[in-house]
């Protein structure tokens, strides 16, 4: 017999786990006792948000649940946040979290809190462990859970004495629950009526979502794109799924996105959105969408279809497994006519000169770009440094990550750590603005500690921009609670940490950056001064 | 509009504050909810009465079905379903009055379960109409205290909602 928390430990093993985020406290020192005995890799972040965060990059680079813990009470709180920023972008979290014993709960005792009462509206399952022995079941069910069908964050709350608890340790092979069977293959009588809706279509349009990378279509899109010859846009969730390089690319939808992505929205006979939950970001109104336009809607998730637009041909099943179908029956076709209309939309970006002592931040991003190695991550925060690297930083061959769903600021660093520990060989950009790189900018400590070399560019425009935006054109310039004055020196603060940095003010101090950004193996850190009129869009 | 939905789900801990929560954070609005064991202690069926339109039900069996431990969901047609409420009330019975309380629970169906110098306590299983058809008539007796059920309804004929196959 074992002790439960090892039994923990030694589940985590069995999913072939090799890096934690979290950080400890009393509630799960029995776990991290045990962790110490095994080869699993602890990343000590400096606030357990972040934890949570971090595991959300990881998990995007590798394709497979990543694992976050807390202790008891304000620790699994302050983890509630990135919980609930995994769950809106359906990325898959096991998160672990001590709790007080069990026959304590619920007396309100020291760093007491009911975190899977407060996480259930952000988690796709939780377990609150009441019997040590099915700790083995639960965290295999856990792991199956997170990673398959529509992936998400599951929350293990394991009390302190459970932990302690000695029981027999054998960890299941299969799981099996009888409520949760995800779909794999689509209908095959509506993959048909979807063939000859996409065969007659004379304007047909793929819109790739998020959900393309939990399922790994990004070959199928393509290949289906390139034999029928039908152009693609993404939602932001989508960025990344098709190469900016691609002719049949016509770049990201919404009210943030370009306009030749938007036009092909409300030109389009054939809309097929893959694994897009059309989010009021992406389209406002069903209305931006003509009434006549076909609309096809894969998802694994039946309560995405109809939600927040009605599909014509809804079709459930994981992407990869559909459009393996839907391949089998693609004849090649020409929408020659459809494509040359669509790319007389496009325009090169135009870039304003700023005042003297800034920069475009835009012009910056796109000429990062072209300097990064074309597997370069790409993390951006949130708010108008979000839209300038979605819109302007030129993806081939990389991944594109950023808190989509929940906009949760503070999301980038540790995300960029996450993401660089899944895959060190590729270069990790993380791209922040001053108020978001404030909300984690301790996680610089975590980065160095364990040696996860970044690149972290902070366009600093002293506002908190989007807010900002809004105030000027909506609330009639009454600047309110926006100005981020009494911010501290980035560059000091870079040097404090130990990162060699350098601050961005022309053209010249660009390109300089640029170039030690896209040659050097270290960690270096870019200040951009930005100015504070330059436009989201 | 009126929804008729029966959940069947794992009878765990938590599993009420999942489906609860799910209503009110999805703005669906139930007007009964009624949930008991099975003949299988380990499945609970729960009968939720949802008031929406087409668009809402869809939504709430699609999100009710994505909840790990439920089990299978189905909503009821009005046509197809047997649906009751059990009721206990209260009504105030001086001697004088306690003949003619007698005679409406008998005319209704209503059962007297207690008695006392000054009360009579009615239970009545029965539909929500029906029901209210007797709140009406006790009512200028004088009503103490009524206490329901939510409604559970199961379909008519050989139909059947259950795990088996």
């Amino acid at each position: 017999m074992i002790k439960a928390c090892e039994a923990m430990v030694k589940c985590l093993e069995a999913e072939n786990v090799k890096v934690v985020f979290g950080y400890p406290g009393a509630a799960i020192c029995p776990f991290y006792d045990k962790l110490l005995d095994s080869g699993i890799r602890h990343i000590l972040v400096r606030h357990e948000a972040n934890g949570g965060h971090a595991a959300n990059g990881y998990a995007r680079i590798t394709g497979r649940p990543a694992v976050c813990i807390a202790t008891s009470g304000p620790g699994a709180l302050n983890l509630l946040t990135a919980i609930a920023t995994a769950y809106a972008d359906s990325i898959p979290l096991i998160c672990i979290t001590g709790q007080v014993n069990s026959d304590q709960i619920g007396r309100d005792v020291f760093q007491e809190a009911d975190i899977t009462g407060a996480a259930e509206p952000f988690v796709k399952h939780s377990y609150l462990v009441k019997n040590a022995d099915e700790l083995p079941k639960i965290f295999k069910e856990a792991f199956y859970i997170a990673g398959t069908g529509r992936p998400g964050p599951v929350l293990i709350d394991v009390p302190m004495d459970i932990q302690n608890t000695l029981i027999d340790f054998e960890y299941p092979e299969s799981v099996e629950i009888r409520s949760y069977k995800p779909t794999g293959k689509g209908n095959y009588a509506q993959i048909k009526r979807v063939m000859k809706a996409l065969n007659e279509a004379k304007r047909p349009l793929i819109c790739v979502g998020g959900g393309v990378f939990a399922s790994n279509a990004q070959t199928e899109i393509k290949e289906l794109s390139d034999i029928m010859q039908i152009p693609a846009i993404t939602t932001m969730m989508g960025i990344s799924a098709f190469s900016t390089d691609n002719p049949l690319f016509f770049g990201m939808l919404g009210m943030h996105g370009v306009k030749s992505a938007n036009i092909a929205v409300k030109d389009c006979d054939v809309l097929f959105l893959i694994g897009a939950r059309v989010g009021d970001r992406a389209v406002r109104t069903p209305l931006s969408v003509e009434e006549s336009t076909t609309i096809i809607h894969i998802d694994i998730d039946p309560a995405e279809i109809g939600k927040n637009m009605n599909a014509d041909l809804p079709l459930v099943g994981d992407a990869k497994l559909v459009l393996r179908q839907i391949l089998d029956l693609a004849k090649p076709l020409e929408h020659k006519e459809w494509i040359e209309y669509l790319n007389s939309l496009k325009s090169e970006p135009v870039y304003e000169k700023t005042k003297d002592g800034t920069i475009n931040p835009r012009k910056f991003i796109s000429d990062l770009s072209d300097a990064m190695s074309d597997n370069t991550t790409v993390v951006a925060d949130v708010g108008q440094n979000q839209i300038w690297t979605a819109t302007s930083y030129k993806i081939r061959n990389g991944r594109f990550l950023t808190s989509g769903g929940m906009g949760t600021m503070g999301y980038a660093i540790p995300a960029a750590i996450g993401a660089k520990l899944a895959d060190s060989g590729r270069p990790v950009v993380a791209i922040c603005g001053d108020g978001s790189f404030q909300m984690s900018l301790m996680e610089l400590a975590t980065a160095v500690q364990h040696g996860v070399k970044l690149k972290i560019i902070v366009m600093t425009n002293r506002y908190l921009g989007m807010v900002r935006e809004v105030q000027q054109n909506v609330y009639h310039n009454r600047y309110t609670a926006v100005s981020l004055d009494g911010s501290p020196d980035f560059i000091t603060i870079a040097s404090a940490y130990g990162i060699d940095s350098m601050r961005v003010t022309n053209e010249e101090e660009a390109k300089k950056a640029i170039e030690i950004l896209s040659s050097s193996d270290e960690s270096f850190f870019v200040e951009c001064i930005v100015d504070e009129h330059t436009a989201t869009i | 509009m009126k929804h008729t939905i029966s959940v069947l789900v794992e009878n765990h801990a938590g599993v009420l504050s999942r489906i609860s929560g799910l209503f009110s954070r999805r703005g669906f609005n139930i007007d009964s909810l009624a949930v008991g064991v099975t003949d299988d202690p380990a499945v609970s069926r729960i009968t939720i009465i949802v008031d929406g339109n087409e668009y809402t039900v869809e939504q709430v069996e699609k999100q009710l079905n994505k909840l790990i431990d439920v089990i299978k969901v189905k909503c009821l047609e009005s046509d197809e379903l047997l649906a009751r409420e059990l009721v206990l009330i209260k009504v105030s019975a001086p001697a004088d009055r306690r003949a003619e309380i007698m005679t409406i629970a008998e005319i209704t169906g209503a059962s007297i379960i207690d008695i006392s110098m000054t009360t009579i306590t009615l239970q009545i299983a029965d539909t929500n109409a029906h029901i209210h058809r007797l709140e009406e008539i006790i009512r200028p007796y004088g009503i103490i205290e009524e206490v329901r059920t939510g409604t559970i309804a199961i379909q008519k004929g050989a139909e059947s909602i259950t795990l088996k196959k």
